[in-house]
């Protein structure tokens, strides 16, 4: 009974002439579209060229001196969702942190730049490369000689040791929003 | 009458030539059916194998022989084998009462360019078509699949629901042309083309023949939506393409159908009558591909709405003001 009350209603509000006008129109949208360029990119020969922070494949970088920027804190492999991050801490004579090794899993890595968010010395930073594809997975393990790359990425300013680190490779002070060390026996009234 | 060799020989080229032509376009029209609704959707479509995808066809089919030749379960396998012929066949059976072009005069001998000139080739394609969806049925019900038993049911139910109207909507014609015959139809539109005298038969006839062809919005015995592929779901290999290409030879079939009723068949300035035909038959085939990108399905009791109690309620009220026009002219 309630399907053929719905179907008398859907004869009141039927009014031919706009049914048809909807229907031409529809065709003409249609019609219009098939006229139109389309907007396929024809991917192994025409490429997008992705935004400079476009999520892809992550690096390690160095800072302006040439030293590696990664000081192994185990910021970005806490951060990562996925735990495709993992490293291993090691000291120079310097007392400057490194990693001994480190290495990301790009099988499990779901670009998401958490970990380059999280960095605190800018090391770990996401690429436009988003062309890995390997045959073998295993191929898509990253050592730490395929991530470090010898530039600075994104700020090529930066270096962790003029800001922080104190002590480890310039003296107490040297820092750039550093001041001297206060000898606080001259503070003496 | 005496039928010479070269006469035999001139039949045998025709038909040869038919079933060549009609598969080829069948295969093609499946490439040119996704290109189109590939633009429509701002696509451009297989475009990969061969110069503009042109090879597709053939890899398709490649793609089809090569596959698996599946049989479910507790189906009824002959009727299983059966079905995709059932409908294929009848489609292009359908071809052979349909004159393409003016006839041909080689070597001293007239060639009428169709295969048979029934005096009852309306009656014949009406008859032809409703065998078609046995195919459906039949291939529905052997699946022993509840997908495609519910596409077959639904054949079967849209078959009551336009065939009427179908039929009907063609009474004026024969009314108009006073023969059964399809060349007489043909040769009876050689000044003005019945779809002047007759545009709301036309209209029936088109949306009744979108039905028989199973083309949205009126393809409810498929739904991929609903019903996965309906009839054909259990289907695989060149048995599917079997039906994928029956389908695709009823669109040429069915456009030909309505070129040759109502536009004029054959008839034609300038061009040569053959090409008259197949532009007129193509823009069928083309307006169906289109009304594909552009309509959604219909609901089943929608479709039975619209052919009982509208179709063929003005199928009949078009009869009746006809008969009554022809009486007023006589």
């Amino acid at each position: 009974m309630g399907i053929v009350l719905s179907d008398k209603k859907e004869m009141e509000h039927m009014s031919l002439l706009s049914d048809i006008t909807a229907i031409a129109g529809g065709f003409g949208v249609t019609l219009r579209h098939m006229l139109r360029r389309p907007v396929t990119i024809q991917y192994p020969e025409e490429k997008r060229t992705p935004y400079p922070r476009f999520r892809a494949r992550i690096v390690l970088t160095r800072d302006p001196d040439g030293g590696e920027r990664c000081v192994a804190c185990y910021l970005c492999s806490a951060a990562c969702p996925v735990d495709c991050i993992s490293m291993q801490s090691a000291e120079q004579e310097d007392g400057r942190r490194y990693a001994a090794w480190f290495r990301i899993n790009f099988s499990r890595c779901i670009f998401c730049g958490l970990c380059a968010e999280a960095c605190p010395t800018m090391a770990i930073q996401m690429t436009p490369d988003y062309e890995i594809c390997k045959r073998d997975i295993m191929d898509l393990l990253y050592e730490k000689e395929d991530l470090l790359i010898d530039g600075c990425g994104k700020d090529d300013s930066y270096n962790f040791y003029r800001h922080a680190g104190i002590g480890v490779t310039q003296l107490r002070g040297e820092g750039l929003e550093e001041t001297k060390p206060v000898d606080v026996r001259s503070l003496m009234p | 009458m005496t039928t010479s060799s070269v006469d035999i020989a001139l039949f045998a080229t025709k038909i040869g030539l038919i079933f060549f032509v009609i598969l080829t376009l069948a295969a093609y029209l499946v490439f040119a059916e996704r290109r189109i609704l590939a633009w429509v959707q701002d696509r451009k479509g297989p475009n990969r194998v061969g110069p503009f995808g042109l090879l597709q066809p053939l890899a398709d089919l490649i793609k089809l022989l090569t596959k698996e030749d599946f049989l479910p379960a507790a189906a009824d396998k002959w009727l299983f084998y059966l079905a995709p012929a059932m409908a294929a066949i009848p489609a292009i059976m359908i071809f052979a009462v349909i004159p393409f072009g003016a006839p041909l005069n080689v070597a001293g001998h007239t060639v009428p360019l169709v295969v048979a000139d029934l005096n009852i080739g309306l009656l014949f394609f009406l008859a032809l078509s409703s065998i078609a969806v046995y195919g459906v049925a039949i291939g529905g019900w052997a699946s022993n699949s509840k997908y495609a038993l519910l596409g077959g049911i639904r054949g079967l139910a849209q078959l009551i629901s336009y065939e009427l109207s179908m039929g009907l909507s063609l009474v004026p014609i024969v009314m108009l042309a006073r023969s059964f015959s399809l060349t007489d139809i043909v040769n009876a539109q050689a000044g003005v083309p019945f779809i002047v005298y007759q545009p709301l038969a036309f209209i029936i006839f088109l949306i009744s023949i979108t039905a028989e062809c199973k083309r949205i919005p009126f393809d409810l015995p498929e739904a991929e939506g609903e019903l996965v592929a309906g009839f054909h779901t259990e289907y695989s290999g060149m048995r599917f393409g079997l039906f994928f290409v029956g389908e695709y030879i009823n669109i040429i079939v069915l456009g030909g159908l309505a070129t040759t009723l109502f536009l004029g068949g054959w008839h034609g300035p300038l061009l040569p009558p053959v090409v008259w035909f197949s532009l007129k038959t193509l823009s069928f085939a083309f307006f169906f591909i289109w009304m594909r990108g552009t309509l959604p399905r219909l609901r089943y009791d929608q479709l039975m709405h619209l052919g009982w109690k509208v179709l063929t309620p003005l199928a009949l009220l078009n009869i009746l003001i006809t008969a009554w026009w022809l009486m007023l002219r006589t």
